[in-house]
C-alpha cells in the first residue's frame, strides 16, 4: 500500500497544510517516494460516518447491495455507514450481522456496522438477542427497528435497559402506529388540499417525549432517528437541558425539502417520516446548528423502479442519499452561513462515530490517527443525474437539480476508495 | 359570451386548475351542448374519429356511464377499461397500462382511481387528455362542474350564491373539487361536518367551516348533502350512524328551515335515512335526478373542449351542418 502526501488541504476549511500518510495513519512528517495527491483548494474532513443506511442485502439485491451501497457511500465521501437491520431475513441474530458485516469487508468501499433488530422480526414483540450482535464479529453497539416505532413502552423500556450491559443504544423510529395508519403525508396544508392521509407531527413527537423520559428514568442513552418536525427538536432540546443522555439525527432531504413538492404526486418524494412544513425544516436547520441534534444521517433508501413508478397511495417509503448527503448539507446549512465545515465535520463524523461508539472513525486529522478522511471541493456545483448514481436504485429526489460541493477523494484507512471524484 | 381566448390546460386533474373564464367555458359549451340533446339527432360529429378511453380503477356505474354517453353523443369512440377482470387485477402497474393505452391511440383517457393523484401521474406517461373522474379522497372536478351548471341552471347565477357542504369533507373529492371551483366562481361555501370529517388545514381552504347545521340551513341557497360511506360508519369517526343522522342528516324539520327558493343537492348514491331523508330526496327542491342529466351535458363540454377546441357558437353551426348531412 503506497504512502500518500497530500498537498495543501484546507483542513476544517482553515488554511492550506499538507496531511502525510503512512501506513493507513496520518503522520508528521512527508514520507520518502510518497504519492502526491495536489489537494489545491480543497477541503479536508474527516472521513464522514452515517448512522443510518439501508443497504438491502441480504434479500433486497435488486435494489441495493453491500457492494453498490457502500460504493456509493464513499463516493459520498462515507468512510463508515450503519447499515439498518430491515433486510429480508431481519438482522435480529448474530449470523445475519455478520453476514453483513463480512460483505462489507469483502466490498472494500467503506467500514460496515451493522445495526441489529430490538425485536424479533422488527415485530415489536421480543427483544431479539442484542447480547449476541453485541458479541459477534460485528460488534453491533447500535440496535434499531428502523422501519417500526418500539411501541410497547415496556419493551421499549427493557431494550434501553438492556444495552446498557454493553454500552448500546436504541435507536427509536418514532412513529406512533394508530396515529399515522395509512398515512400517506405530513398532515397540515397540503395533505388536506391533496387528499393525502395526514401523517401528523405528534405521532412522532408523542413517542420522542415517551422515550426521553423513559431514557432519563432508567439512566440510559436513546437515539432519535430522522427527527423530522420543529416540536421533535422542542422536545429533544428539553431533554438535553435536563442533562439526559438524548442524541438525535436529521436526514439531508428533511434539512433541504418541504412537502410542498408532494404536490406533484411523484412518490420519489414518498418518504418516512414524511417531508414536512418550511417551517419545520427551518427549525431542524436551526437544531442541527445548535446541535440540539447531533448528527446528520442519510436514511439512504433504494427502491426497485417499479416500487416508485406508480401511484402515490402503492409507492415504497424512502429515498437514496449517500451520494448527495454532503452537498445537500452544503446547500442547506454551508450556504446559508448556519454551519462552517468544521461543524459539518462534528455532525456528519465526529458525533455519528461517537454515537456509535466507532473509535476508529471521526477522529481529528492528527498524527497518529486512522487516515479516514475526505477531500471535498467546496466550489464545485453538480447537477444531480440519477443515472449516474453507483447505487443500483435511481429514486433520488435531486434528480437535476444543482447542488454545491463535490467530493474528490475518499481515503480508508489511508487507502483511497475515491479519487478524482470516481472510484479508486 | 367567452371569447375563443380563454384556453383550458391540456389535462383536468383539478378544479383548481380552472380559472374562471375557463370554468365558464365549459358551462356555457354545456349548455349549448344541452340544446342540442333536445333536437331529434342527439348526436354531434365533433369528435368523430377521436378515441375516449374509460379507465375505471373503482367501480362507479353511473360516472362511467355519463362520459360513455357524453362521448358517443360527440361521435368518439369509446373503450371501457376496467380493472376488474382486465390485466390490472393481475398486477399490471399504472404505467403499464398507461403505456397500452398510449399505444391503442387514445386521445382522452378518463380515469377514475382509488389513490388520490393517480391521474397526476398517468398525466406523465400519456400524450392524450386526461379527465379526473375522481381519484381517492382527493378531486372530482367534473362533478364539480355539474354542480355548479345545477346551480346556474336553477338559481340562474353562481356569484354570491350560499353553498352549505355538509357531511364527511375528509375522505370527500366532490367537497375539494366543489369549494375549489365554486370559490372561483365566486360563490360563498361553508363546509359543515363534525370535526372529526373535517380534514386538518381545511382552515387554508376558500370556503367557512362549521359544525353547526342548523345554524348554516337558514343563511344557506344550496344545501349539497355528502354521501357517508359505510366504513366511516364503523371507523370512529362518529359514534353512531343515528347521532350522525340526528346532528348532520337532511330532513324533512331541517329542510323548512331553509329559504324559499333554496336547492337540495346530493353527488349521488345515497344512503336515504342517514344523511338524507327520502322525503327531502324527494322534494320539489332536490336536484338529484337533474344532477345526473345534468353531468353528460358538462361531460360532453369538458370532452368537446380538451378534445375538439371548438367553442359554443361553433357548435349550433355543427350540428346544423350534421342535421343536414343526415337527412340528406
Amino acid at each position: 500500500m503506497p504512502d500518500w502526501i497530500i498537498r495543501g488541504a484546507r483542513l476544517l476549511g482553515a488554511n492550506p497544510t499538507d496531511l502525510f500518510i503512512v501506513g493507513g495513519e496520518l503522520v508528521d512528517s512527508a514520507p520518502i517516494g510518497a504519492q502526491v495527491l495536489d489537494a489545491d483548494g480543497l477541503i479536508a474532513l474527516p472521513g464522514l460516518v452515517d448512522l443510518h443506511t439501508h443497504l438491502r442485502e441480504p434479500g433486497r439485491e435488486d435494489a441495493e447491495t453491500v457492494e453498490t451501497g457502500t460504493l456509493a457511500a464513499a463516493l459520498g465521501g462515507f468512510t463508515a455507514v450503519h447499515a439498518m437491520a430491515n433486510t429480508e431475513p431481519v438482522a435480529d441474530v448474530a449470523g445475519v450481522v455478520e453476514q453483513v458485516w463480512r460483505l462489507g469487508v469483502e466490498a472494500g468501499h467503506c467500514d460496515v456496522h451493522p445495526v441489529g433488530a430490538v425485536t424479533v422480526g422488527l415485530r415489536g414483540e421480543q427483544l431479539a438477542e442484542l447480547g449476541a450482535m453485541a458479541d459477534s464479529a460485528a460488534r453491533v453497539r447500535v440496535f434499531s427497528d428502523d422501519g417500526h416505532c418500539v411501541h410497547d413502552p415496556l419493551l421499549m423500556r427493557r431494550a434501553l435497559e438492556y444495552v446498557k450491559a454493553f454500552d448500546g443504544v436504541v435507536a427509536q423510529h418514532a412513529q406512533d402506529p394508530r396515529l399515522t395508519e395509512g398515512a400517506q403525508m405530513n398532515e397540515g396544508a397540503q395533505s388536506a388540499r391533496l387528499g393525502l392521509a395526514g401523517w401528523p407531527a405528534v405521532a412522532e413527537e408523542a413517542v420522542i417525549a415517551r422515550d426521553c423520559l423513559l431514557a432519563a428514568h432508567v439512566g440510559s442513552r436513546v437515539h432519535f432517528c430522522h427527527v423530522s418536525t420543529a416540536g421533535s427538536v422542542e422536545i429533544v432540546r428539553w431533554a438535553k437541558r435536563k442533562g439526559w443522555n438524548v442524541t438525535a439525527e436529521v436526514t439531508p432531504h428533511h434539512l433541504l425539502l418541504s412537502d410542498d413538492v408532494v404536490a406533484s404526486y411523484d412518490p420519489v418524494f414518498k418518504v418516512n417520516p414524511p417531508l414536512r412544513s418550511s417551517e419545520d425544516v427551518e427549525a431542524l436547520r436551526d437544531a442541527l446548528a445548535d446541535g440540539t441534534i447531533d448528527a446528520v444521517a442519510t436514511d439512504h433508501a433504494p427502491h426497485a423502479l417499479e416500487d416508485k413508478e406508480t401511484e402515490w397511495a402503492a409507492a415504497a417509503f424512502g429515498m437514496t442519499g449517500l451520494e448527495t448527503a454532503l452537498s445537500v448539507v452544503a446547500a442547506a446549512m454551508v450556504e446559508t452561513g448556519r454551519l462552517d465545515w468544521s461543524g459539518v465535520a462534528d455532525r456528519m463524523s465526529v458525533r455519528p462515530a461517537r454515537i456509535g461508539r466507532l473509535t476508529a472513525q471521526g477522529q481529528p486529522l492528527l498524527p497518529g490517527a486512522p487516515a479516514n478522511l475526505v477531500l471535498v471541493d467546496p466550489s464545485a456545483r453538480v447537477v444531480v443525474d440519477p443515472s449516474t448514481s453507483a447505487s443500483r436504485s435511481r429514486n433520488t429526489p435531486y434528480a437535476g437539480r444543482e447542488l454545491p460541493a463535490r467530493v474528490v477523494a475518499t481515503f480508508l484507512r489511508g487507502r483511497p476508495t475515491v479519487l478524482d471524484g470516481k472510484p479508486a | 359570451m367567452t371569447t375563443p381566448a380563454t384556453t383550458l390546460p391540456q389535462h383536468l386533474l383539478s378544479a383548481g386548475d380552472l380559472s374562471r373564464e375557463g370554468a365558464l367555458l365549459i358551462l356555457d359549451t354545456a349548455e349549448e351542448l344541452a340544446r342540442v340533446a333536445d333536437r331529434p339527432i342527439k348526436k354531434l360529429p365533433t369528435l368523430r374519429g377521436r378515441t375516449v378511453v374509460n379507465l375505471f380503477f373503482e367501480d362507479s356505474t353511473r360516472t362511467r356511464t355519463s362520459f360513455e354517453v357524453a362521448a358517443k353523443r360527440l361521435s368518439a369512440d369509446v373503450i371501457n377499461f376496467s380493472a376488474k377482470g382486465s390485466s390490472v387485477s393481475k398486477g399490471e402497474s399504472l404505467k403499464d397500462t398507461a403505456l397500452t393505452l398510449e399505444a391503442m391511440g387514445a386521445d382522452a383517457v378518463v380515469c377514475r382511481h382509488g389513490a388520490s393523484g393517480a391521474p397526476h401521474r398517468l398525466a406523465n406517461w400519456i400524450r392524450g387528455s386526461v379527465v379526473n373522474a375522481g381519484d381517492g379522497t382527493h378531486e372530482h372536478p367534473t362533478q364539480a362542474l355539474l354542480d355548479a351548471y345545477t346551480m346556474r341552471n336553477r338559481l340562474g347565477r353562481i356569484e354570491q350564491l350560499r353553498v352549505a357542504i355538509v357531511g364527511d369533507v375528509l375522505h370527500s373529492r366532490v367537497a375539494r373539487s366543489n369549494v375549489l371551483l365554486l370559490s372561483t366562481l365566486g360563490a360563498e361555501v361553508t363546509v359543515v361536518a363534525p370535526p372529526t370529517l373535517l380534514p386538518v388545514g381545511v382552515e387554508h381552504w376558500p370556503c367557512a367551516v362549521s359544525y353547526d347545521l342548523d345554524g348554516v340551513l337558514p343563511k344557506s341557497d344550496v344545501v349539497m348533502m355528502l354521501r357517508v360511506q359505510r366504513e366511516r360508519m364503523y371507523g370512529g369517526f362518529f359514534p353512531t350512524t343515528r347521532e350522525y343522522s340526528r346532528r348532520y342528516g337532511l330532513d324533512a324539520r331541517r329542510m323548512a328551515t331553509l329559504p324559499d327558493d333554496a336547492i337540495v343537492m346530493h353527488p349521488g348514491p345515497m344512503n336515504r335515512g342517514v344523511e338524507i331523508a327520502a322525503e327531502v330526496a324527494d322534494s320539489v327542491r332536490s336536484t338529484i335526478v337533474e344532477q345526473v342529466a345534468n353531468g353528460v351535458s358538462v361531460r360532453m363540454a369538458v370532452l368537446y373542449l380538451l378534445l375538439g377546441g371548438a367553442y359554443p357558437d361553433e357548435i349550433a353551426r355543427s350540428a346544423h351542418d350534421f342535421a343536414g348531412a343526415s337527412v340528406a
